[in-house]
């Protein structure tokens, strides 16, 4: 099973923590990303996101192979993003990250998160009444 | 003397992908293109996707590279604008 993957399907939190299955870990952390209702202000009808696939998934391994070089205590990194057309509510992107101990998978879990919002080749429109425009936070 | 030339495909997404119509192009360029020299043709060609070249960064075969790196023939070049993961 891929540890990092871009999916168009409904993902499931428990199903990415279980691609990390080990009976060696004791702790995995999750980070989980869901559509908001509103961006500056403004009322977000649904977001649609749009990748690079065949980069992004290697892009996000990258980032799993960069977090157990940098935290040698973090067993495996998980990374799920769906793309397509997501509505309010629904889960955009889903990392778990497993350790024997707990000490370093916090700083872990945001660098991934920050790495992810800064290289990986995603891209996502706001869609509002109105309108759309592409996000993103990596410039000013 | 005619200067050799490479075919590449060029792929583009999002804002710039939606400018230009389509998200694939395939190109014929001379030996010894580089990608910087790539975004200009393209600018040159497709004025619609000027607005965008400012914070391009370019993948060849699925890895960033660099205004400078030289084309190769069969190259796969994405065009990517600022991501919005997450």
């Amino acid at each position: 099973m891929k540890l990092c993957e871009i999916t168009t399907a409904e993902i499931s939190v428990d199903e990415v923590v279980s691609r990390l299955a080990d009976p060696a870990i004791g702790a995995v952390i999750t980070f989980v990303g869901v559509v908001r209702c509103e961006t500056d202000g403004r009322a977000v009808h649904h977001l649609e996101y749009e990748a690079y696939p065949e980069m992004a998934e290697g892009t996000l391994r990258q980032i799993g192979e960069q977090i157990c070089a940098r935290w040698p205590t973090i067993r495996q990194v998980a990374i799920v993003h769906r793309v397509g057309r997501l509505e309010v509510g629904e889960i955009s992107v889903v990392i778990a990250l497993s350790s024997a101990h707990r000490a370093e998978v916090f700083d872990a879990v945001r660098y991934a998160i920050d790495r992810l919002k800064e290289i990986v080749p995603i891209w996502k429109k706001e869609v509002w009444a109105g309108g759309a425009e592409w996000r993103s936070e990596a410039v000013g | 003397m005619e200067t050799d030339r490479i075919h590449i495909k060029v792929r583009f997404f999002a804002a710039p992908r939606e400018a230009l119509g389509k998200g694939e192009l395939q190109m014929d360029v001379p030996d010894g293109t580089t990608v910087g020299e790539l975004v200009g043709l393209l600018t040159e060609q497709y004025p619609v996707l000027r607005p965008y070249t400012r914070f391009l960064n370019v993948a060849v075969n699925r890895a960033y590279v660099g205004m400078q790196t030289v084309l190769r023939d069969g190259d796969d070049v994405a065009c990517l604008p600022p991501v919005g993961g997450g």
